[in-house]
């Protein structure tokens, strides 16, 4: 077990270093540089002092020489500076990254409360009507795509019926750190977070559809029926149990979509979180955000990949050989 | 001893096995949701197609200031949009654009990840260690991002830049599919056979593991080009998909990213959303129902 859990993640460098090296490419590739920013501050600097500048800055090195600075800045927590905000990239990283962990949050446990029990009782009540339902909602939900399905979300429950806020994490004027402020952080989370979950619980509802029906026939459940163990205790504690952790492998691959995923979501919702400053940014031209948000979210789907490989890995020693 | 031969083998072992392409089209028949799905879409490429004859996209896309924001009238049946254009012939020049840029991204995909499945399935050992580890690499990239940077940064960009950015991406995730069918695929005993008759190789992947692979690439296909349309019109919607010369049904329902649109001007954008999702659901339904064919134990009998 530990032998494939040190493999996996020894797998994790080369594909980092190959990460990186795409990524400063990509930078490269994006217009403008360091100095970009410091010429539009100030347009009278003659064409001498910048070839100076770049000269001292580094920008004339080899690549190889300027990717090594570059890494070495990241790994030392200097992210560089957003042209447009003036400030520097982990700052404005680190004011928008709780937003989007809140939303990532919500719509997980969102996804997991509705697709559990979905999953279960259309497996225990296989090709009922019931099933059926659960299983047209299942093909709607994956079909649907996200920036559509949240559209008319806002449009019914935020402007037709008007029971949620329709833009932004947190209405101006309240003070931070009071009680209303959470409760009304948590308002303005609902919504979104519907949008989010609805249309990602297709593979969980499956997965655990197909686990009751071949389980529910199997010896230990059959040995717990016999000892006089309720139906419904069946379900939720000796089958489910058994299909907890491949669900929970689950959540490493969702922490890969998290940045992605909210693309959609935080722009239709004016939700100030991660993925609209992605957007902004890359409206903006303000690549050093783009840069960095990128590799931030290549690197939590790394992360979450190998999470679930491991897991994975514990659940079903098949996986491990090879 | 002819006689006898027929009385031991009764008719039906005579019979031919269906073959995969009549499997397909009887699990369509049987599904009504599926046949509905199909003589739709039949229908809708017929009208968007032939639409070419009847709508200019000038005439459609001309600023028209008489006439701005105004509600479906007999003139233009879905409204027009801010600048006084009108909203139908936007849907149906979006609708054509959307789904043949989603036509060739699925088939350049489909031909990319085939060859690729095939060759590291087939060949095996460190050619298909090489190609996996490439693309276990490709998937976990956070696609959409990295789209939108290309889009951003290409110079000179128009729709073949798109096609071929959304290629790269997605030609992955169908060779990995490939790959694995084709390894179970060679240890038959049909493909060993060839290989000790001397067979070339790329005979025996051309004619003879190819067509046991087909159905399996036609509902991928399907699905994925459902897939593909989500894909583009959300790029679209963002801003990040086709070039504006290209409207696209997403370019149409970024209209409600005025939050005044969405709300008061509904046919600025609800049709044009609406039509995707059909668009999306009836194309999945048929791909299910052929999905379910290739899985003997799934068919509705």
């Amino acid at each position: 077990m530990w032998k494939f859990t040190l493999r996996r993640i020894l797998i994790m460098i080369p594909q980092l270093f190959v990460l990186s090296v795409l990524i400063f490419l990509l930078a490269k590739a994006m217009p403008g540089d360091a100095l970009t920013g410091a010429m539009q501050a100030n347009p009278n600097v003659s064409p001498q002092v910048l070839a100076e500048q770049r000269e001292k800055l580094g920008l004339n090195d080899p690549a190889w020489q300027q990717y090594g600075r570059w890494v070495g800045n990241l790994v030392q927590g200097d992210l560089g500076k957003s042209y447009v905000h003036k400030i520097g990239v982990a700052d404005l990283i680190g004011s928008r990254l709780a937003n989007t962990f809140y939303l990532g949050v919500a719509i997980l446990v969102l996804t997991y409360l509705i697709s559990i029990p979905l999953g279960i009782l259309s497996g225990r009540y296989q090709n009922s009507l019931l099933d059926k339902t659960i299983t047209g909602y299942t093909y709607l939900s994956f079909a649907t795509p996200l920036f559509i399905f949240a559209l008319l979300i806002l449009f019914v429950f935020g402007f037709q019926l008007g029971w949620f806020p329709t833009s932004g994490s947190v209405d101006v004027g309240i003070d931070p750190g009071s009680g209303s402020y959470y409760a009304n952080k948590f308002y303005h989370l609902i919504l979104p977070a519907i949008a989010g979950a609805l249309v990602s619980t297709t593979a969980t509802i499956q997965y655990l559809r197909n686990e009751v029906i071949d389980t529910r026939l199997k010896d230990f459940v059959k040995t717990a029926r016999s000892k006089g163990v309720p139906e419904s205790k069946v379900y939720s504690k000796h089958i489910l149990r058994n299909s907890l952790l491949p669900i929970a492998a689950f959540l490493g691959y969702d922490l890969t979509g998290v940045l992605a995923g909210n693309l959609f979501i935080e722009s239709i919702f004016g939700y100030p979180g991660l993925g609209q400053l992605f957007l902004q940014s890359i409206t903006q031209r303000d690549y050093s955000v783009v840069t960095i948000l990128v590799m931030l979210s290549g690197l939590l789907a790394l992360i979450g990949t190998l999470l679930s490989d491991i897991i994975l890995s514990w659940v079903d020693p098949r996986i491990r050989i090879g | 001893m002819g006689m006898r031969a027929q009385t031991f083998a009764p008719e039906e072992t005579i019979q031919k096995s269906p073959s995969s392409w009549s499997i397909l089209g009887k699990e369509l028949i049987k599904d009504k949701m599926a046949m509905i799905s199909l003589v739709f879409l039949a229908l809708f490429l017929i009208v968007i197609y032939g639409s070419i004859f009847f709508i200019d996209q000038e005439a459609v896309t001309k600023v028209d200031l008489t006439s701005i924001k105004a509600p479906p009238s007999a003139d233009h049946w879905l409204g027009t949009d801010r600048a006084g254009s009108d909203i139908f012939g936007q849907v149906m020049i979006g609708a054509r654009n959307s789904i043949t840029i989603a036509f060739a991204i699925t088939i350049f995909a489909a031909v990319i990840g085939l060859s690729i499945g095939l060759i590291a399935g087939f060949f095996g050992g460190i050619v298909d260690n090489i190609i996996m580890r490439f693309i276990d690499f490709i998937l976990v990239l956070p696609f959409l991002m990295l789209v939108i940077v290309f889009v951003t940064i290409v110079p000179k960009y128009n729709i073949w830049s798109f096609i071929f950015i959304m290629t790269a991406f997605l030609w992955v995730g169908k060779a990995r599919l490939i790959r694995a069918k084709v390894l179970a695929e060679r240890e038959l005993d049909y493909v060993q056979a060839s290989k000790t008759l001397g067979t070339p190789n790329w005979k025996i992947i051309a004619f003879g593991i190819l067509p046991n692979l087909s159905s399996i690439v036609i509902v991928n296909m399907t699905l994925n080009l459902a897939g593909n349309i989500g894909i583009e019109t959300g790029l679209s919607f963002l801003g990040f998909g086709l070039p504006q010369s290209t409207p696209s049904l997403g370019t149409i329902v970024s209209n409600a990213t005025d939050p005044d649109i969405l709300q008061n001007y509904w046919w600025m954008w609800l049709p044009a959303s609406l039509l995707i999702l059909v668009l999306i659901l009836a194309i999945n339904f048929v791909g299910q129902a052929l999905k379910r064919a290739t899985d003997a134990r799934q068919r509705l009998g």
